[in-house]
């Protein structure tokens, strides 16, 4: 039954243009930006080439891309789970689901698996970008992998949080601009981390960025996986209470 | 005795202070079909929220086909079909698309799943329309839609919150005829604010007003209700009264005008047939005899105005 409302979740998102649009504008932004990333590492290759340790094609290529996917993806999420309960909650269809033989942690997880879905499409597709280097290159293989797991964990963890806010939220708008916000404060924390000194480790521990930066170095650090596990955790377990919450008052 | 299929007991239900539902306790058996009666808000819908887990009670319990509610919700819901008041249709799919995924979180096997579309299909009349977008129905067939949902996976209760609202006449008809086909082997709870429904399609009639239940009673109890003794009589000439005085059951008569009379008689039996006789032996010429009923909403006004006295 999560998989009834998480397969009507992506079908309804395909079913408009919504997802359609963002798949394209996306790859067509990550693209340019991949090209031109080849055009650096092209006219940089001689002097790196003199080098000792010198940073490779993965490295030039594939960590800013996918730290630019990061950033695209900050904008897009919120904007794909913003309709997820609030609206169903508008057109009152909630209720065919809270009547149907389903818990509240079915219906949210099949919201969440639904949402997954679409995001897993979208960080396969770029990972076919460096793929196609493969071709004529080579990759650091390892490095690569984990770049596709910083950013798989880092969608979870967006979709979570505007999961969470959707089931909060009264109005589409309204969940997206506040899980967009509350993403975007939860990214720059270590900026300000780096002017006071003093409250380093904390906002350290709680930025999203420096984990995320973590495991895409290659550096696989329990601690960076369990940060991601737990954040969409939690917000999976608020959005199950944040449901449950809704019959008993309104 | 028949096993019950909904136990409501002393639900009551606040928002804030504001009490919406106030100690309701009823039962509902199979093969009745319940007329849920009321004004605007007087907690109708609330009470059917309540009964399909969308909202939690502030006390009492609800017992459905045996589960209770709040402690085996997953059984309890299984057993229900339900209609809320805006019907819950997601208007980009298909009725086919939308038919077919009701039917799966209900958790019907493949092979089930076509045959309850087809049957809840042809139950409300949306062959035509399978393939259409819902979006582009009509508001009466989105209501149709909304009634195949709630009858598609052949629930033991079905709850309809307004059903006929939207429709044209056909269609009050039809989905009337629905009802009562559907009573014969369900439990079916229906709320309206139209009082004919009631009459014509449930064999129970409950009223609420003000969260409060203030009326319970079978349709022939409710019938019986209406009958105010009295028989308006129409004849060619005028009567002479004294053939009458014999008949010891009738109490009084009125004589508006010369040809137009009103008996009044005894609740325990009823005259009529003696009436006919000295009439018609008496040739008189009788034009017209009827029971004068009082009409269900003379019963449903003067109940709620008599509740609104006597919370003041």
């Amino acid at each position: 039954m999560i998989f009834a409302i998480a397969s009507r979740e992506l079908k309804t998102l395909f079913i408009s243009p919504l997802a359609w649009s963002i798949l394209a504008v996306l790859q067509l932004i990550l693209a340019y930006l991949f090209l031109t990333q080849i055009e650096t590492f092209t006219s940089i290759q001689a002097q790196l080439a003199n080098i000792d340790n010198a940073p490779g094609l993965t490295d030039i290529i594939v960590l800013p891309l996918f730290g630019n996917a990061s950033i695209m993806l900050l904008l897009i999420t919120p904007i794909l789970t913003m309709r997820l309960v609030s609206e169903e909650r508008r057109n009152k269809t909630l209720s065919l689901l809270l009547s149907a033989p389903l818990s509240s942690t079915e219906i949210i997880m099949g919201k969440f698996f639904g949402i997954l879905g679409m995001l897993t499409i979208i960080v396969l597709l770029i990972s076919l970008m460096p793929l196609s280097l493969l071709i004529g290159g080579e990759l650091d293989l390892g490095k690569f992998a984990c770049n596709i797991l910083a950013l798989s964990l880092l969608v979870s963890a967006f979709a979570s949080i505007g999961l969470y806010m959707s089931c909060i939220a009264s109005h589409p708008t309204i969940a997206a601009i506040s899980s967009f916000g509350l993403l975007l404060l939860l990214w720059v924390l270590d900026w300000t981390a780096g002017l006071e000194n003093q409250q380093d480790s904390l906002f350290n521990y709680l930025s999203i960025l420096k984990h995320f930066q973590n495991i895409q170095s290659g550096l696989l650090n329990s601690v960076d996986i369990s940060y991601f596990l737990l954040f969409t955790a939690t917000f999976l377990i608020l959005s199950i209470r944040r449901l449950d919450n809704d019959r008993l008052q309104k | 005795m028949t096993a019950l299929l909904i136990e409501a007991k002393n639900l009551s239900r606040y928002y804030d202070n504001h009490c919406a539902v106030d100690d309701v306790s009823f039962s509902l058996a199979k093969g009745e079909v319940l007329g849920f009666l009321g004004p605007n808000g007087a907690g109708k819908t609330t009470t059917m929220q309540m009964l399909c887990g969308n909202l939690a009670p502030s006390t009492g319990e609800i017992h459905i086909n045996g589960f209770d509610l709040l402690d085996q919700p997953k059984q309890a819901k299984k057993c229900l079909g339900y209609l809320p008041d805006t019907p819950p249709l997601y208007k980009e799919l298909t009725v086919d698309e939308f038919l077919e995924y009701c039917g799966r979180l209900h958790g019907l096997g493949f092979r089930e799943i076509s045959q309850a579309i087809n049957l809840a299909k042809s139950r409300c009349g949306l062959d035509e329309i399978a393939t259409r977008l819902i979006t582009n129905l009509s508001k009466g067939f989105q209501q149709r839609v909304g009634i195949a949902q709630a009858i598609l996976h052949n629930p033991e209760i079905i709850i309809l919150d307004e059903p006929t609202v939207g429709l044209d006449p056909i269609q009050i008809k039809e989905i009337r005829s629905l009802i009562k086909e559907l009573g014969n082997e369900h439990g079916i709870i229906l709320s309206t604010h139209i009082l004919s429904e009631v009459q014509e399609s449930c064999s129970h009639v409950q009223i609420i007003n003000q969260g409060k239940l203030i009326l319970k009673e079978t349709i022939s109890g409710l019938n019986q209700r209406m009958n105010t003794n009295t028989i308006k009589v129409v004849t060619r000439s005028s009567i002479n009264l004294n053939y009458f005085s014999e008949i010891s059951s009738i109490s009084s008569i009125e004589n508006p005008t010369d040809t137009h009379y009103f008996i009044h008689h005894d609740s325990n039996s009823n005259p009529t047939e003696l009436i006919v006789e000295i009439i018609v032996n008496a040739g008189w010429g009788l034009m017209e005899l009827s029971p004068i009923q009082q009409s269900i909403e003379d019963i449903f006004i003067s109940l709620t105005t008599k509740n609104a006295e006597q919370s003041k």
